[in-house]
């Protein structure tokens, strides 16, 4: 789970270990994304793995700080509050909410989104110069987010079957063993052809994700690290993103997350945006 | 003095007695060492990068290189699309060949970002959404009224027309944005292969095209590909040349193997050298193998043409070799060193590629100097040589016959030629200092070629500027986007501008279809809150690749501005253009700190900031020789008066160019110091033999001067010959920095000739005037009848 992490379980596990036999069968109406060769079932077992350490968050509030920065050197900074709802069901994705700080031009502005397992998420920009909503039509989510070197589908789609999984061995990084898994797209309109991910294997979480882009060329690393433990929930609060091909990078720090703060459905539909101030 | 030379003398024939004696240790050190050192030719490679011309501190490149790093260091392809019947391209089976290249233009190796009219993010109202979408959402399959819908659009999108699409719909380009990592020299023609390779599927797939390829990419494979080509084209030219010359003027098959043989051996040794101390080639720097194959031979010429005379003289052969190295010695040794002086100042070019010419250049000159006194002996004795002794005369007579014509016409001569160099040389205001890239190349470079037909399609040289508005955020400050917007009409208004990206034009058009895209909206947001959340919503709405990132500075402190200029402005006009755009900045808005930048703004300076780096570098160069010349000559006048007809036929040299060409590019600046140092040669060994003349014999003015065109016409003629023929081979080169370079010096070469016979004699004559009138007096003269 990179910055938001996943959703809850409903298939049991009995079924899903069941599945997980059945090479290349599927489980529900989302269709299995384990494979049938052996690596293909032991990335998504890895995958799966880091979904389930998330399970159960219900929602979450965080305040975060994006900090831009360019090959001159230049800094630059960003502040936001990040809600977000842990989804209902397998049908659907979470949902979350971002509303900027700062810049001041930019204060106010809010930022919902809905995600879907395979087809494009739904998006809103509630616009507090224009007072109005307006929908974001782009059904590709990998175009920078904020001028950042995130996109804003590098945060949110870890839904656990919106890829393929092939698992490639074991590596040390940041002094832990890590399973190294690349994972595929399997939606349409992503900027990337593979991801790779190296999982650690005591808490299970993310430490670092390399970025492919359409030619199979390193594009960017995605560096997670000072994981902090909220009840079993694990949160990394560092995410720094080096661009391989133009030499920026964007560092995004959270503070501390709040869990259960009573955030229901209602707080992420459409017309809570013009409510927000 | 005469003591000196004797012991000079002593020296130079103990040398080569010891170089005859121990010949085969010789030969075979000298093939083991330059093997040796030539292990190293195969560590060379050529630059394919245009920036290699730049030092680390010229302004322009620092300037170009901060612009970079705020926004994006890139470099691109362009392709044009010409449909072969005239047809126009919005049509489906025009607009599936663009989207499919489109679509596979991503997969070239390093590339970033692709831009065509069919993935052009076009946006537009739909009640309160804004779409944001490809502008030919499905190439090949839109319907007719769709089809006109798009050229519609297109047409009247600032950020299309004109950049990708011409106004008659019926040419498109494409542009291919790459991002190297610069870690290795085969990225560039890895990346030029792989378009190479998908222009000609698309050929195949869809033939009804022209596609044409340029781009700053294949300037700098074109870079690579010019040194490749001259490599292979000009080099056996150059050896088939010096074959011939060497072979008519010494008349010796084995005579001339043995020059080859050093010749080769010494450009060898320099470029073995030059691979060992990791120098990339590029621009005038191969050039270096054709400059020393043509000095190496003058150092061999004076020793072969005395050897010949020595044995027509009856001497045996062995005699004959020590007899030429000792007679020689000094001479090669002082032009070598001069010639080397003159090579080094290149150090103080601003472009390192000339630099580096100058030093491998100085490295063959030096080897070439070694070897013709120790290995050229060492092979001569072991060859047979005969020689002819008719021809010789008739060269010898004939020569006397032009000294006395000199003689006789002494001071018309030298008021003529004065004349004319004098006239000549007020030419030199006229010569204009040109860069334009795409001139760079001949045109059997297709950079060239593909550029030319470019051109009359679409703008090239792109001049960017990044418009600081002084703080974060400060782009969507209306006064901000007023003063860009005013400065994208002026831009606009140029005629020499083809087209202009700039912010002003999204932010219009967002404003409208933020207001159901009523016309009426169609202007610049006035609140600045509004402007950047607009911003921020077409941000968020640009998928993977064709993001505002290399547009818009990260803390939306500064945005670019990019005008296209038509590709046959001359650099006249686009340095005027440079401090006119500039100028406007400071009168009307100079809250706002801008400055032009660009490949083409950086070569639109390198001639002056050549010009002005060499200044010191030449001027160090004409102090160094004179010094030379003075210990040479062993007269401070002497080698004063040394430098005169040097530095003659150098600014003559520039006033015909100025009258007959007119523009010449920065390798200008590199001709003062090292054309110095090669010219030089002819006048030492004219006045070292007129000094020996007056001093050893006593001859009278005219008397020495005959003997000095009696003893060395003959080797200044033909070393003039080679070394014109030599340079001339430059001229042919692919990359015209080499072609002026080559042009330059040989016509410097060949009025230094003319210099050296017909105004010399006269000044020398005029000088030595009152002392020979008493000694003629006395001793009578046996020369004069």
């Amino acid at each position: 789970m990179l910055l938001r992490p996943s959703f809850h379980k409903t298939i049991p596990i009995s079924l899903l270990s069941a599945a997980l036999a059945m090479t290349g069968s599927a489980v529900s109406q989302t269709p299995a994304a384990q494979g049938d060769t052996p690596e293909a079932q032991k990335g998504y077992e890895v995958a799966l793995r880091n979904d389930k350490s998330d399970e159960g968050f219900g929602d979450s509030r965080v305040t975060a700080r994006m900090v831009l920065t360019n090959r001159a050197g230049q800094e630059t900074t960003r502040n936001f509050s990040f809600s977000t709802l842990e989804k209902e069901n397998d049908e659907v994705g979470d949902k979350s909410l971002i509303v900027f700080e700062s810049p001041r031009d930019v204060e106010g502005t809010a930022l919902l989104s809905h995600a879907k397992i395979l087809d494009p998420d739904d998006q809103w920009l509630f616009l507090p110069a224009l007072k109005r909503v307006k929908r974001i039509s782009s059904s590709n989510k990998s175009g920078s987010f904020v001028g950042s070197e995130f996109a804003f589908e590098d945060f949110t789609i870890t839904e656990l079957n919106k890829y393929t999984y092939n698992y490639v061995g074991e590596e040390e990084h940041d002094g832990v063993m890590n399973d190294v898994v690349e994972r595929f797209p399997r939606y349409e309109n992503s900027g990337y052809t593979k991801q790779k991910s190296w999982t650690d294997q005591e808490i299970y979480q993310a430490r670092k994700v390399e970025f492919y882009d359409r030619k199979g060329g390193l594009f960017k690393t995605l560096y997670l690290s000072d994981y902090r433990d909220y009840d079993g929930i694990w949160r990394a609060h560092t995410l720094k993103m080096v661009n391989a091909q133009t030499g920026k990078e964007t560092v995004l720090a959270y503070d501390d997350f709040e869990f259960k703060t009573g955030l229901d459905s209602n707080d992420f539909e459409q017309g809570i945006l013009t409510r927000l101030r | 003095m005469s003591a000196t030379r004797s012991l000079l003398d002593s020296f130079a024939s103990g040398l080569a007695t010891w170089m005859i004696r121990l010949r085969w240790i010789v030969i075979i050190a000298a093939l083991a060492g330059t093997g040796f050192i030539a292990t190293n030719i195969t560590k060379l490679e050529y630059s394919n990068n245009y920036r290699t011309f730049f030092s680390k501190s010229n302004p322009e490149l620092v300037n170009f290189e901060a612009f970079q790093a705020t926004y994006t260091k890139s470099d691109n392809f362009i392709l044009m699309f010409v449909p072969k019947d005239g047809s126009e391209i919005f049509t489906n089976a025009n607009l599936a060949a663009i989207g499919d290249f489109t679509e596979k233009a991503w997969r070239i190796p390093y590339a970033a970002r692709v831009d065509s009219v069919t993935n052009f993010q076009y946006t537009y109202a739909d009640g309160d959404e804004l779409i944001v979408e490809d502008l030919v959402p499905a190439p090949g399959a839109s319907s007719d009224e769709e089809l006109i819908a798009q050229k519609g659009v297109a047409l009247a999108e600032p950020l299309l027309n004109g950049q990708l699409i011409t106004s008659d719909a019926r040419v498109t380009a494409v542009m291919v944005t790459l991002v190297y990592p610069e870690q290795s020299l085969t990225e560039v023609p890895e990346a030029v292969a792989a378009i190479r390779a998908l222009r000609e599927e698309i050929e195949a797939a869809y033939p009804q095209f022209e596609i044409y390829l340029t781009g700053s990419s294949m300037m700098n494979n074109a870079f690579s590909e010019a040194v490749q080509k001259d490599f292979t084209s000009l080099i056996p030219l150059m050896i088939g040349i010096i074959f011939l010359t060497t072979l008519i003027a010494v008349r010796s098959v084995s005579a001339t193997f043995a020059t080859l043989v050093m010749v080769v051996l010494s450009t060898m040794i320099a470029m073995g050298w030059a691979g060992t101390v990791g120098i990339k080639l590029a621009g005038p720097s191969p050039s270096a193998v054709i400059v020393i194959l043509t000095l190496a031979i003058a150092d061999a010429m004076h020793i072969l043409i005395t050897l010949r005379n020595g044995m027509r003289a009856g001497l045996d052969k062995h005699a004959a070799i020590i007899d030429a190295v000792k007679i020689n010695f000094l001479a090669v040794t002082i032009t070598s060193l001069t010639t080397i002086v003159g090579f080094m100042a290149l150090n103080f070019s601003d472009a390192p590629p000339f630099r580096d010419f100058g030093n491998i250049s100085a490295v063959g000159i030096l080897a070439a100097w070694l070897l013709s006194i120790t290995f050229l002996p060492a092979v001569l004795s072991l060859l047979p040589i005969r020689v002819r002794k008719v021809a010789l005369e008739d060269q010898q007579s004939a020569l006397v016959g032009f000294a006395n014509f000199v003689i006789a016409h002494n001071r018309k001569l030298l008021f003529t030629t004065s004349i004319a160099v004098i006239a000549l040389i007020a030419m030199i205001p006229r010569i204009e200092l040109s860069d334009e890239f795409r001139k760079y190349f001949g045109p059997s470079i297709e950079f060239r070629t593909d550029t030319d037909e470019l051109i009359k399609h679409f703008g090239f040289y792109a001049m960017e500027f990044s418009v600081k508005s002084g703080e974060p955020g400060g782009i969507t400050d209306p006064a901000y986007l007023a003063r860009l917007e005013d400065f994208t009409q002026w831009l606009r208004a140029d005629p020499a501008i083809e087209h202009v990206y700039s912010l002003t034009d999204i932010m219009k058009r967002l404003n409208k279809n933020l207001h159901a895209d009523d016309p009426d909206f169609y202007r610049l947001p006035e609140d600045r809150e509004l402007a950047a959340q607009y911003l921020l919503l077409f941000e968020l709405s640009l998928p993977y690749g064709l993001d505002l990132n290399d547009r818009i500075n990260i803390d939306k402190s500064s945005t670019r501005v990019t005008a296209v200029m038509v590709g046959d402005t001359d650099t006249r006009a686009i340095r005027k253009f440079i401090k006119d755009s500039e100028a406007w900045f400071a009168t009307n808005a100079p809250a706002y700190e801008t400055t032009a930048t660009g490949p083409q703004v950086m070569f639109t300076y390198i001639a002056q900031r050549n010009v002005e780096s060499m200044i010191v570098g030449t001027a160090i160069a004409i102090i160094a020789i004179a010094f030379i010349m003075m210990v040479a000559l062993r007269s401070v006048p002497m080698g004063l008066v040394s430098l005169l007809p040097n530095a003659l036929p150098i600014l003559a040299g520039f006033g015909l160019w100025a009258l007959v060409i007119g523009k010449v590019g920065f390798s200008v600046a590199a001709i003062a110091s090292l054309s110095l140092g090669i010219v030089i040669d002819d006048t030492v060994h004219f006045l070292t033999k007129y000094m020996r003349a007056r001093r050893l014999k006593n001859y009278s003015g005219p008397d020495a001067i005959r003997y000095a065109f009696e003893t060395v016409g003959a080797a200044i003629l033909f070393n003039t010959l080679i070394l014109m023929a030599g340079f001339s081979v430059l001229t042919l080169s692919a990359f015209k920095i080499n072609a002026e370079l080559g042009m330059l010096t040989t016509t410097v070469i060949g009025l230094a000739l003319i210099i050296d016979f017909l105004l010399l004699p006269g000044f020398l004559l005029m000088m030595s005037k009152d002392k020979d009138q008493e000694q003629s007096v006395q001793k009578g003269d046996p020369h004069v009848a």
